[in-house]
């Protein structure tokens, strides 16, 4: 049975603010973990009061990921640095095919930080643990001075367990195979964009951040021999098909009129003048099997709550230059390449 | 050189500004370069400032003579 | 998405696709400069030239106003914010161009100086507003399309007294850079007119092309479609051994142009007597300075701002590749120690660039020869 600490006062979470004391080690600190963290997470482990946490697993191989969040604002349309953060590493792990066990969270906080702004934060991730029926089983919180942080930090590492006959890897891609992705592209980047300083927009654009384990298990289910999984994140779509491309040695042709993309995104992309293509996603992941498998695939993904606007976006191909080509919808053809340095929206 | 793109004006505010809607994405943007603008008309934005009004007449003349030039080869090629 | 999606369509493209290969005379060449940065950037983007057939050569132009801002010019402004605490805006092109030793406002930025990357200068306006104690200077590039806008800002910002608001004044005009094309004598046969720079200026200025150097010009718009067709007009007044300034973007360009835009243009600017052109050289009244009874808005009169000689990189083609006299893959250093991550010059570095343009999306093609 676990003690509950008593505190005199209450946390003031409505007006209160991050202090130096809260990382201090010491009953202040004791009192944020308990009456904030602890009181949203709410699990087993955590109520035991211990540094670490100890759990049997299943046989079997086992992933572990891990992700820093450093998001900036942190709340945003469609999400905020707390469920990112959660999601985020969920999916890393997924796409090794994995189901999530367990996750741990490390806060890194500035000193004056509202409470009640960290207390939206931490009760989103414990939405989305709780959502996505991962625990949050450990986690550690330090404090920094004043002008050191930008508010909050978040570091959130998780581990998870392969199935039998899953065998996820970016070397499997092969000339021949389908590539699919789970739905439209550039969301969450571009909801991020349009709250930022200096780029105010009123663009309908929400955050596509979501965790993607029970497609990721739904899909295993009924292809086991998916060769590889990846989720198209910073640098988006783009980036990820350049990194697969290298990692296998081979090279990609796409076809822009297959790749879904929400109207407003492409709105946007046009306005400030960047490439969905490059712009991060949350919520969603690209797929590269077997083409006599693709159409299964696809069916499964669209079955699905988050891959109902799958689609099968092109195929792997031999290319000794790695080129991922795509013909555009206007019938000529262009390169899908890598990012380089961070987009900067053009004027010109 | 030439980011600009066709949007269109939903609302007229004040001290020559307004707010133009390009496929559901909103923003306010400058009209001081037109000598007038309404609600419902299409403009050219860059960089925040409308240059022109987009004329809905000769916009639907240029894509006739899109098509036209289109079939008239369609007629003749036999490849 | 109204007046984008249709000038982008698919089918029509094939059409005039195959209407151009029917109009090419056999065992001719045709030799077409692009003028407009934002024209080299949608040919590559689509890949039009695939469309085209291989007697057609487009040529990549100067159009570009970061390709031609010259490194001494970039590296004021560095020096500026390095000495006085300025607030520099910019727009995000800037951000990565090599000044002198390769140094970039970006990395003046991670040494400390306070450069914020802005969409318009209306943003710099507001920053101005919201910070009065600190000075905002706003790096204005740009041809005949971005110039208006700064006018209207530096009217509003004398309206409203802002103080703390100055303009660091590079706006560049179109027609000088046409004629040091013409006069250095390329091969070109025929132009395709910017877009948007037109819908202020109009069609008129661009006559001398046509009467005084006997090539065709053609004004564009800024969609795919819009490209196709100013390439099948040009081929046809080619093959006609005609020379006459059309307008293909008749949805948006007149004659005369934005009239009211002109008129800004001319209350705040003046024509420099010479400017120094990345490329193109010295070029007289090729440029823009602002009129003196507004220089407590022009940071050149406001700040020292000494001009600074910065020589390009050796090996850096981007004069050539400007005058359309060498395509990027014909720069030594294309591709290898230059690429949009380490840029020698600055055609690298903006995305119409005709370097960065090409390796971004065209590069294939170029490899798939080899």
């Amino acid at each position: 049975m676990s003690r509950r600490n008593v505190f005199p006062h209450r946390l003031d979470l409505a007006h209160g603010c991050v202090e130096m004391t809260h990382g201090g080690g010491g009953r202040a600190m004791a009192q944020l973990i308990e009456e904030l963290f602890v009181a949203a997470f709410d699990n087993l482990w955590l109520r035991s009061q211990d540094d670490c946490a100890q759990f049997q697993v299943p046989a079997g191989r086992l992933v572990m990921a891990t992700d820093s969040h450093v998001v900036s604002p942190l709340f945003f349309p469609g999400g905020d640095i707390g469920c990112l953060s959660v999601h985020g590493t969920l999916n890393d792990v997924a796409m090794a095919g994995a189901r999530p066990l367990y996750l741990a969270a490390s806060f890194i906080l500035e000193e004056g930080f509202p409470l009640a702004d960290l207390k939206k934060i931490v009760d989103s991730m414990a939405q989305a643990a709780r959502q996505a029926d991962v625990p949050i089983v450990t986690g550690d919180t330090k404090v920094v001075e004043r002008g050191k942080g930008d508010g909050v930090f978040i570091t959130t590492t998780g581990i998870g367990v392969i199935p039998e006959g899953v065998n996820i890897s970016a070397q499997r891609a092969q000339p021949g195979d389908a590539i699919l992705i789970s739905g439209s592209i550039g969301e969450h980047g571009m909801a991020v964009l349009a709250q930022r300083e200096n780029l105010s927009f009123d663009a309908p654009i929400q955050s596509d951040t979501a965790a993607l384990h029970g497609l990721v298990a739904a899909m295993v289910t009924a292809v086991p021999d998916i060769h590889c999984l990846r989720d198209p994140t910073r640098g988006g779509l783009a980036t990820a098909l350049n990194e697969i491309a290298q990692q296998a040695g081979v090279g990609m042709r796409l076809q822009e009129a297959a790749i879904p993309v929400q109207e407003s995104v492409r709105a946007l992309g046009e306005f400030l003048g960047l490439d969905p293509l490059y712009i991060a996603n949350e919520g969603k992941l690209l797929a590269i099997c077997k083409a006599e498998s693709a159409e299964k695939l696809l069916a499964a993904m669209r079955a699905h709550p988050h891959g109902q606007a799958a689609a099968i976006i092109g195929q792997v191909v031999a290319d000794d230059h790695h080129f991922v080509e795509m013909k555009t919808v206007f019938g000529g053809s262009r390169l899908v390449d890598w990012l380089s340095g961070e987009q900067l929206p053009r004027i010109c | 050189m030439c980011l600009a793109i066709p949007a269109q004006v939903i609302e007229i505010l004040e001290y020559d500004q307004a707010i133009v809607d390009m496929g559901g994405v909103r923003k306010p943007i400058s009209t001081a370069l037109l000598e007038e603008v309404a609600v419902g008309d299409y403009v050219i934005v860059h960089v925040g400032y409308a240059l022109n009004r987009l004329d809905p007449d000769e916009a639907a003349e240029t894509l006739r003579l899109f098509a036209e030039m289109a079939e008239v080869i369609s007629d003749e090629i036999s490849r | 998405m109204k007046y984008l999606d249709e000038f982008r369509d698919g089918q029509l493209a094939q059409g005039l696709a195959a209407h151009i290969r029917q109009a090419v005379k056999p065992n001719r060449q045709y030799a077409l400069m692009e003028f407009c940065g934002g024209h080299t950037h949608a040919i590559c983007r689509y890949g039009i030239e695939d469309l085209l057939p291989e007697t057609i050569r487009l040529i990549h132009g100067p159009g570009c106003p970061v390709c031609v801002l010259p490194s001494g010019r970039l590296q004021a402004a560095i020096e500026l914010i390095e000495r006085e605490r300025v607030i520099l805006c910019s727009y995000g092109d800037l951000l990565r161009v090599p000044g002198a030793q390769g140094d970039t406002l970006l990395k003046a930025k991670a040494r400390g100086a306070d450069i914020r990357m802005v969409y318009s200068i209306s943003d710099a306006l507001e920053i101005a507003r919201t910070h009065p104690k600190r000075s905002v200077v706003f790096f204005a590039i740009g041809f005949e399309t971005t110039t208006p806008p700064t006018a209207v800002a530096i009217l509003q910002a004398q309206q409203e007294g802002l103080g703390n608001f100055s303009v660091y004044g590079n706006h560049v005009l179109t027609p000088p850079a046409l004629r040091a094309l013409l006069a250095s004598g390329g091969e070109v046969d025929g132009f395709i007119g910017p877009a948007h720079v037109s819908t202020i200026i109009g069609s008129q200025p661009y006559e001398f092309v046509a009467t005084e150097h006997q090539r065709p010009l053609v004004i564009a718009g800024f969609e795919p479609l819009d490209m196709l067709r100013a390439i099948a007009m040009l081929i046809r007044q080619i093959n006609k051994g005609q020379a006459r300034v059309e307008n293909e973007y008749t949805r948006a360009v007149s004659a005369a142009g934005n009239r009211k835009a002109q008129a800004l243009m001319a209350e705040v600017f003046t024509v420099r007597p010479g400017f120094e052109w990345r490329g193109l050289g010295w070029l007289s009244d090729s440029a823009l300075a602002i009129r003196p009874e507004f220089a407590a808005w022009d940071a050149e009169q406001r700040f020292d701002m000494p001009p600074i000689q910065a020589a390009d990189h050796k090996a850096c083609a981007c004069a050539e590749v400007l005058r359309g006299i060498k395509h990027p893959q014909d720069c030594p250093v294309f591709g290898t120690a230059c690429t949009p991550d380490h840029p020698l010059g600055s055609c690298m570095v903006s995305a119409e660039g005709a370097c960065a343009a090409y390796y971004h999306y065209g590069r294939f093609r170029q490899m798939a020869t080899l």
